[in-house]
């Protein structure tokens, strides 16, 4: 009955196990990954991305994201419209808004470039995706354009459970709007914000197909947008890049095992701190 | 008084300038999120010679033959099947094996009934892709590499932490004396189950359903690592055909994102109810 999940999540805890069998590397592998040459940099570089990629995600969707989300509680004329509208992008395959995005950021005929050209701001039309200074924060932008539905509807549905009576209470004791934020609403927030943090953390950390598809395995220009997931799968699988490169399964693994501690460590803390300063009313 | 009625005044204006601002905003990022998709179907009508001589206007023609041509001539009916089929058979697995374990977890007390159900827990929290490579071991010892049931088992196993987390708390709800009842009327265990408990928790079946059906057929890691013959590929994995290193068919590609986009557009308008309780589910704490 759970036999799918139990082999599957099984494996995953012992990878290495297998891997160690051929190769009786010990700790070998990680000690390539984070010292030789090869790896290290492409290691650390690949990892700040993820970094960035997270903190700029949860930035967004912490104040914007909420805001809107705020916004859209309200009982207000339209508001169910656009809700639907902004959690469409999400309902889309990463590969759709891939090449949907290298579409309308083409620099020649892309809309975004003609939209900017039509405004008089010809001279900020760049190939976003083409130099290393952009491309990162455009990648980001392109996938957050996708998944802020998601936090959108989760804050909207933790809002919907703060018992109005609270609001209430706090309007009737003269609180200004930003008070009943600060003190009510934001406090009363905190679990369902860092729950969907440590979603986004975990989804961040193994971002891999918008890249993929839309800069290639190795995170074109110069690796400026490779991400952990895509430097594991060149090194799994091969890197074209470096002339068909047979895949190192050994190392491979190793990279996994650190993204999962990195996830796992990260989500500990994460619920601990949520534990911590969860609000009882 | 009257400075008291101007203060009012001055704070309804205030309120009225926030509210404009606020539609606004609202209506650019709606624009924002709007427009792209408005340009993907328009693309999708078009040639391809048609789209670099005017890539925004609207098409000549509203003929439907661009997705004709996707469809018969660039195999899509094959990778519509074959996404069909697979996260179709995915969410029936899924649904057999977590509503099982659900209800053993919620209804059955025995020894390690915590254990296995924390086992679950931690599950919801890991991610299966950094499993890749001893599920790609795995299934290449089985010898299902490249075949549809690699990733008919891999999406169904992965499904299940979350939906035995879901089918768990709902039938945690259903009064103990609905299957007592059913048990004195004659029942075995499994009738009641099958009977009884199963069409009660019909709406969080749904919601399961929902959560796992959208990512299964929009995914495209696992297809890409397991599938090698064409006339196995699943839609987002047959999509990359079209873009080609040095030439893209964006006719043929953007009428194919069309095809590939639209189911889930049309699950999302008419359950978004599913959508909604499903996504927010193991989110947010009730």
């Amino acid at each position: 009955m759970v036999y799918p999940l139990i082999s599957a999540l099984g494996y995953s805890f012992f990878s290495w196990d297998g891997l160690m069998r051929e190769s009786f590397a010990g700790l070998d592998n990680f000690r390539r990954v984070l010292t030789t040459v090869r790896y290290q940099e492409k290691f650390w570089n690949a990892l700040g991305h993820n970094t960035i990629f997270f903190v700029i995600t949860f930035v967004l969707q912490t104040t914007l994201g909420l805001y809107l989300a705020i916004q859209l509680t309200r009982k207000r004329f339209g508001m169910d419209f656009f809700q639907t509208v902004y959690f469409i992008p999400f309902t889309l395959s990463m590969v759709v808004v891939g090449f949907l995005w290298l579409l309308l950021l083409n620099p020649t005929w892309g809309a975004f470039s003609q939209g900017l050209k039509v405004a008089g701001l010809g001279e900020w039309v760049q190939p976003w995706l083409g130099q290393k200074s952009t491309a990162l924060i455009t990648v980001i932008m392109v996938n957050f354009w996708r998944w802020i539905g998601f936090p959108i509807l989760v804050y909207k549905a933790g809002l919907m459970g703060i018992p109005e009576v609270l609001n209430e209470a706090a309007v009737i004791d003269g609180a200004s709007k930003w008070q009943l934020f600060r003190h009510v609403t934001f406090p009363l927030m905190i679990p369902t914000i860092s729950m969907v943090t440590i979603i986004t953390f975990i989804w961040d950390f193994n971002a891999f197909d918008l890249v993929f598809v839309m800069q290639g395995s190795s995170g074109n220009p110069h690796y400026a947008t490779d991400l952990l997931a895509t430097f594991f799968y060149r090194t799994a699988f091969g890197d074209p890049t470096i002339g068909g490169a047979s895949g190192e399964i050994g190392i491979a693994s190793a990279i996994a095992v650190l993204m999962f501690i990195i996830i796992g460590i990260a989500s500990y803390f994460g619920i601990r701190m949520m534990q911590k300063k969860e609000v009882k009313y | 008084m009257t400075s008291r009625t101007g203060v009012n005044n001055n704070n309804q204006l205030l309120e009225k300038i926030l509210t404009f601002f606020n539609y606004l905003l609202l209506t650019v990022l709606a624009l924002i999120f709007i427009y792209p998709l408005v340009l993907m179907v328009l693309t999708a009508f078009k040639s391809t010679r048609e789209f670099f001589f005017d890539p925004f206007g609207l098409p000549d023609t509203w003929s439907l033959k661009p997705f004709i041509d996707v469809w018969q001539k660039a195999n899509f009916n094959t990778y519509f099947f074959n996404s069909v089929l697979i996260a179709t058979s995915a969410v029936i697995l899924l649904i057999f094996c977590a509503s099982l374990a659900a209800y053993a977890i919620a209804r059955f007390d025995f020894k390690y009934n915590n254990l296995v159900f924390m086992f679950f827990l931690a599950g919801i929290m890991i991610p299966i892709r950094l499993g890749i490579l001893p599920l790609f071991i795995l299934m290449k010892n089985l010898n299902l590499l490249d075949t549809r049931l690699s990733l008919i088992l891999t999406y169904a196993a992965s499904g299940m932490p979350m939906s035995v987390f879901i089918l768990t708390g709902f039938f945690k709800t259903i009064p103990t004396e609905l299957g007592d009842a059913a048990r004195v009327d004659g029942c075995n265990k499994f009738q009641v189950f099958y009977k009884i408990m199963l069409p009660l928790v019909r709406p969080a079946l749904a919601t399961v359903t929902i959560v796992n059906f959208v990512p299964w057929w929009n995914d495209f890691f696992f297809p890409l690592l397991f599938i090698n013959t064409d006339a196995l590929k699943t839609i987002p994995l047959g999509m990359t055909i079209f873009f080609g290193q040095y030439m893209t068919d964006w006719g043929l590609l953007f009428s194919g994102m069309v095809i590939a986009s639209v189911p889930l557009l049309i699950l999302y308008i008419f359950m978004s109810k599913q959508f909604i309780s499903g996504l927010t589910s193991g989110a947010v704490k009730g």
